[in-house]
C-alpha cells in the first residue's frame, strides 16, 4: 500500500515534468535549440499566480488566466527579441548561450521584485483528497488534478498537431524550414505559436508544481526545468509522446529512489538511469535515428 | 655567431604566425602577473581584488581547458565543473591526510596536484565513453548528468579517521562509529574543512601558464590537427585513418585533467570545501561555457581573457547589488546577438571601422584638395 | 594477381537490394571507371569498399588480404583512400594542414613530444611540411598552402581532397565524381592530373564519373551499374558501344 502511494506521488511529479518537457520538446523540434530559459517561465507563471491570489487577494481562476496569458506573451516576446535574430547563425552554441542569458535575466528580475526569501505559495486546487482501499491509500486533490490536467493536455496537444492546419504546419517546419516556407507556410508565425504553447504549458506546470511544493523563489524553475529537459531527452527529444513518457518515468524513478534507496542520492540515480538509457539507445526511448549520408 | 643564430630565430618567428600568437598569450599572462605584483608591493591593490586573484586563475584555467573540448574537438560539454569537483576533493582529501606526514608544502602540493589532475582525467575518460556514441544535445545532457552525479555522490561521502584507522559511510557522519579521538576528513554535505592553504597567486599564474602551454602545444601538433579534423568532418577523418576513439578520449582526458588542476588550485585556496550547486553544479559548468563562447570558440587566448573579464566584472559591480546580475544577463544577450546574428554580421561588414576611417580619410583628402585649388 | 578483387558483394537497406552480386577485378596501375545512372549504387559500392557500410554478402580482397567488413580506418591503413561526392574537407584547417592530416599515419611522434616540444616533434613537423608541400605542388596548390580549405574555390577543393587521399599513401585511390561541377576546361586539366597521378605515384585508380568525355578519355576498363546490379563490364570502347548500356543511359 505504501508502495502504491509512492508510485502515485511519483506519477504526480512526473506529470509536472511531462508538462514542462512537452514545451522543451516542441521548441526543440521546431527551432532546434535548447531553450534553457524554459524552466524559468515556470517560476514566472507561479509568481503571477502568487501575486494575483496571495498579494491582491483575487480568485485563483483570475490568477490562472493571468499566468497563462502573460507567460504566453512572455514566451513569444523572448523568442522575438532574443532567439529570432540568431536564426541562421553559424554556431548553434550562440543561441544556447543567449537562452542562458534570458534565464539569468528572468531569475534576477524575479529576485529584484520579490526578494530572496521563499514565498509560501497557496495551492490553487480547492478539492479534498480521496481515500481508497478502505482508507489505506490517500490521494490528495492536487495529485488528481495534476495527473488529469497533464493527460488532457497531452491528448489535446496530440489532436491539435494531427488534426489542425497549424499543427501540421508545425510538423512541416520541424521537418524542413525551407521547404515549409516554399509551401506557403508562415514559418515565423509557426515558431511563435510553438513558443506560445510551450510557455502556456510552463505556466500551468508552474502553478501545479508550486501547489505541491509551495516554497516559491527565483530559482524554483531551474531544477524542475533541468529534470524536464532530461525527461525530454530520455523520451527522445522532438517526440511528444516521448516527452510525456520520459516525464512520467523520471518522476516515478525519482520518487521511488527517494523512498527506498536514498533521498540524497535520488538525483544521482535518476541521472545514472538516463545515461544508461542513452548508451543503449542513443536517441532516447522514442527518438528518431537520423544517419548522415555519405 | 650567436647573434646570427638569434637573428635567424627572430626571422623564423616573424614567419611563424601561430608561434608568435602563442608567445603573445604567454606574454600577456606574465606581464599581468608582474604588474599585479608591483601594484601589490606598492599597496595599490585592495583586499577585495586580492581575494579575486586565485579565483581568476581558476576560472581562466577552466575556460582554456573547456575550449579544448568545445572549440577544438567540437563537442558540447555541460559537465566541466564536475571534473573540477573531482580534482578539488581528491586533492584536498590527500592534503588533509598528509598534513602531518609531509609538512613541507612544496612537496605536498605538487603531489596533490598530480592526484587531482590524474583522478579528474580518469573521470574524463569515463565520460568520454558515451561521447563515442552520442552526439550534440544528447551528449550535452549526458555530460550535465555526469557532473550532477559527481556532485551528488560527493555530498554523501563521509570519511573519518581515528586510532582504528579510516572509516567510510555513505549514510551519515554518525554512521562512521568512530572512537573519541576520531576526526572527520570528509563530512557529507559539509565537505572538507581545514585544507592547508597551499595555493596563492604565484602558484595560480604558474598553473595557468602550464595549462596554456599544454593546450596550445597540443593544438599546434599532429594530434591537434587530428582532433580538429574530427571536428570539421568525422567521416573524412576516418577515411584518412584517424582513430576517432583515441582522439576523443584523449581530448576529454586532457580537458578533464586540466579542470582537475583548477579544482586543486581552488581547494587549496579556501579553508573549507563544499560541493554546492553554486560551486560545482551545472550552473558553474554553464558559466564556464559562457566564457568559452564569448571568448571565441576555439580561440584559446580569447577564452582566457573572457574568463578574467567576465569573472571580475560582476565582482567589481558588487556595489550595484542585485542589479549587477541583471546587467550581466542583458550584456550577455546583447553580445551574443551582436557577435552571431547574421544581420548584425552583415551590418558590421558594411560598417566596419576600417571602412569608416577610409571614408573619413577620403573626405578629408578631397577637402584639402579643394582647399589647395 | 589483381590488386582489388571483389566477389559477389551485396548489401540491402530495409529489404531493398542496393547492391547485388557485385564483382570486379582491378589490376595494379589500372585506371578503372564505375559508371551508371543516378541511384544505381555506385557510391554505395565505394562505401562498401571503404568500410562505411558492412556488406551482407561477398568478399573484398586488397593485394590478396581479406578486408571485408573492416572498419574505415583499418581499410585506409590497408591501403584504400577515397574522395567524396559531396566534398568533405577539414574546412577550418589550412590547405597544408588538410594534407598533414592525411599524412597522420605516415610519420608521427608521441603526445608527450608535442606537449614538451621534444626534438622529435621539430624533426617530424619539418618532414611533414616538406612532404605536404610536395604533394600540393603536384596539384599546383602549394601557393595556397596557408589558405583555409573552406575558402578555396570549388575546383581546387576537389583537388585538395585528392591530395589528402594521396597523403595516406594508398595502393588504391577511389575518386567519387572528381569532375562534378567543373567546366570543360577544368575537366580536361583534371584528366591530365589523374593520368599524372597514376604515373607519378604508381597508383591504381577507381573512379565514379558521369562525364563521358572523361570516362572514355582516361579509363581503360569500365563497369556499368544499373539498379544495383552489373549491367556490363569490360574494355571502355566495348562497354560504351553496348546497346544495353546505351539503353540504360538514354532510356527506351
Amino acid at each position: 500500500m505504501e508502495f502504491i502511494e509512492f508510485l502515485i506521488n511519483g506519477i504526480r511529479l512526473g506529470s509536472v515534468y511531462a508538462l514542462i518537457a512537452l514545451g522543451y520538446t516542441m521548441v526543440y523540434g521546431i527551432a532546434k535549440m535548447l531553450n534553457f530559459a524554459h524552466g524559468d517561465v515556470i517560476m514566472v507563471g507561479a509568481f503571477i499566480v502568487y501575486t494575483t491570489c496571495n498579494t491582491l487577494g483575487l480568485s485563483p481562476v483570475v490568477g490562472i488566466i493571468a499566468a497563462v496569458v502573460l507567460c504566453t506573451s512572455l514566451g513569444i516576446l523572448i523568442e522575438k527579441i532574443a532567439y529570432k535574430p540568431l536564426r541562421g547563425a553559424t554556431s548553434n552554441l550562440a543561441v544556447l548561450i543567449t537562452a542562458i542569458g534570458v534565464s539569468y535575466f528572468l531569475q534576477n528580475a524575479a529576485l529584484l521584485i520579490f526578494g530572496a526569501a521563499p514565498k509560501n505559495f497557496t495551492s490553487i486546487v480547492p478539492y479534498e483528497g480521496v481515500k481508497l482501499a478502505g482508507g489505506e491509500i490517500t490521494i490528495d486533490g492536487e495529485t488528481i488534478v495534476i495527473i488529469a490536467v497533464s493527460i488532457v493536455i497531452m491528448i489535446v496537444l496530440s489532436l491539435f498537431i494531427k488534426k489542425t492546419k497549424a499543427g501540421q504546419a508545425m510538423l512541416a517546419v520541424s521537418e524542413d524550414k525551407g521547404a515549409a516556407q516554399l509551401m506557403g507556410i508562415n514559418v515565423n508565425g509557426t515558431i511563435s505559436l510553438t513558443f506560445a504553447i510551450g510557455s502556456a504549458l510552463a505556466a500551468v506546470a508552474g502553478m501545479l508544481f508550486c501547489s505541491v511544493y509551495p516554497g516559491l523563489s527565483s530559482t524554483t524553475g531551474s531544477m524542475p526545468g533541468i529534470k524536464a529537459f532530461t525527461a525530454a531527452v530520455f523520451g527522445g527529444i522532438g517526440s511528444i509522446p516521448g516527452a510525456f513518457i520520459g516525464g512520467i518515468l523520471l518522476g516515478v524513478i525519482e520518487n521511488l529512489s527517494k523512498a527506498y534507496i536514498s533521498t540524497q542520492l535520488s538525483d544521482a540515480i535518476v541521472f545514472s538511469i538516463l545515461i544508461i538509457v542513452l548508451l543503449v539507445k542513443p536517441t532516447g526511448l522514442l527518438g528518431k535515428n537520423i544517419q548522415e549520408k555519405v | 655567431m650567436k647573434v646570427n643564430c638569434l637573428k635567424q630565430k627572430f626571422i623564423n618567428l616573424k614567419a611563424n604566425k601561430p608561434l608568435r600568437n602563442d608567445l603573445t598569450t604567454y606574454g600577456i599572462v606574465i606581464l599581468a602577473y608582474v604588474i599585479i605584483q608591483i601594484l601589490g608591493m606598492a599597496g595599490m591593490i585592495n583586499s577585495q581584488l586580492k581575494g579575486l586573484l586565485v579565483p581568476i586563475c581558476v576560472y581562466a584555467i577552466l575556460a582554456v581547458s573547456l575550449n579544448l573540448t568545445v572549440g577544438i574537438l567540437g563537442e558540447l560539454s555541460l559537465g566541466h565543473a564536475g571534473f573540477m569537483c573531482v580534482g578539488a576533493f581528491t586533492s584536498a582529501f590527500f592534503s588533509k591526510c598528509m598534513v602531518e606526514v609531509i609538512p613541507q608544502a612544496f612537496i605536498r602540493f605538487p603531489l596533490a596536484l598530480l592526484i587531482g589532475a590524474a583522478s579528474a582525467g580518469l573521470f574524463g575518460v569515463l565520460i568520454g565513453i558515451p561521447v563515442l556514441r552520442l552526439k550534440g544535445d544528447y551528449l550535452a545532457i549526458v555530460t550535465l548528468a555526469f557532473g550532477e552525479i559527481i556532485k551528488n555522490i560527493i555530498n554523501t561521502i563521509n570519511i573519518g579517521r581515528d586510532s582504528n584507522g579510516l572509516h567510510f559511510s555513505m549514510k551519515s557522519a554518525m554512521d562512521l562509529g568512530m572512537e573519541k579521538d576520531g576526526v572527520f576528513l570528509i563530512k557529507g554535505a559539509m565537505g572538507i574543512t581545514g585544507t592547508p592553504g597551499d595555493s596563492n597567486f604565484t602558484v595560480g599564474a604558474v598553473l595557468l601558464l602550464i595549462t596554456l602551454f599544454v593546450v596550445l602545444n597540443i593544438v599546434r601538433s599532429r594530434d591537434g590537427r587530428a582532433i580538429m579534423a574530427i571536428r570539421d568532418n568525422v567521416i573524412a577523418a576516418e577515411s584518412v585513418g584517424i582513430n576517432i576513439t583515441k582522439y576523443k578520449l584523449l581530448t576529454f582526458a586532457i580537458s578533464a585533467a586540466l579542470a582537475g588542476v583548477a579544482g586543486v588550485l581552488y581547494a587549496h585556496n579556501l579553508g573549507s570545501l563544499t560541493a554546492t550547486p553554486k560551486t560545482f553544479g551545472y550552473n558553474m559548468s554553464i558559466m564556464i561555457l559562457v566564457y568559452v563562447v564569448l571568448g571565441g570558440i576555439g580561440n584559446i587566448r580569447g577564452s582566457m581573457i573572457a574568463a578574467i573579464i567576465l569573472y571580475v566584472l560582476p565582482e567589481m559591480l558588487r556595489g550595484l547589488q542585485t542589479y549587477r546580475m541583471l546587467i550581466y544577463a542583458v550584456v550577455l544577450i546583447v553580445m551574443m546577438i551582436y557577435n552571431w546574428a547574421p544581420k548584425s554580421i552583415a551590418w558590421r561588414e558594411t560598417h566596419s571601422i576600417k571602412d569608416l576611417l577610409a571614408k573619413a580619410k577620403g573626405a578629408i583628402a578631397s577637402k584639402s584638395k579643394k582647399g589647395g585649388n | 594477381m589483381a590488386l582489388l578483387e571483389v566477389n559477389n558483394l551485396g548489401i540491402s537497406f530495409g529489404g531493398l537490394r542496393a547492391v547485388d552480386d557485385f564483382s570486379i577485378s582491378i589490376e595494379k596501375g589500372q585506371l578503372y571507371g564505375l559508371i551508371g545512372p543516378n541511384g544505381a549504387g555506385k557510391t554505395t559500392v565505394f562505401n562498401l569498399l571503404t568500410g562505411v557500410y558492412k556488406p551482407n554478402l561477398g568478399i573484398i580482397k586488397l593485394d590478396g588480404a581479406d578486408i571485408t567488413g573492416k572498419k574505415t580506418i583499418d581499410v585506409n591503413r590497408a591501403g584504400i583512400a577515397r574522395t567524396f561526392q559531396n566534398i568533405r574537407l577539414f574546412g577550418k584547417l589550412s590547405v597544408v594542414d588538410n594534407v598533414k592530416v592525411g599524412l597522420h599515419n605516415q610519420m608521427g611522434y608521441s603526445v608527450l613530444a608535442s606537449i614538451l616540444r621534444l626534438p622529435s616533434f621539430k624533426k617530424v613537423e619539418a618532414q611533414l611540411q616538406e612532404k605536404a608541400l610536395e604533394i600540393l605542388k603536384v596539384f599546383d596548390l602549394d601557393k595556397e598552402a596557408d589558405v583555409l580549405a573552406s575558402n578555396l574555390p570549388y575546383g581546387k577543393q576537389r583537388k585538395l581532397e585528392i591530395c589528402r587521399a594521396l597523403a595516406t599513401n594508398p595502393k588504391l585511390l577511389l575518386l567519387d565524381e572528381p569532375a562534378a561541377g567543373m567546366n570543360p576546361m577544368e575537366t580536361l586539366e583534371l584528366m591530365e592530373t589523374i593520368r599524372f597521378v597514376r604515373d607519378h605515384f604508381d597508383m591504381t585508380i577507381l573512379l565514379i564519373e558521369h562525364d563521358m568525355k572523361l570516362v572514355s578519355g582516361i579509363c581503360e576498363e569500365l563497369t556499368v551499374l544499373n539498379f544495383g546490379r552489373i549491367l556490363c563490364q569490360g574494355k571502355t570502347s566495348d562497354v560504351l558501344n553496348n546497346p544495353e548500356v546505351i539503353k540504360a543511359y538514354l532510356g527506351e
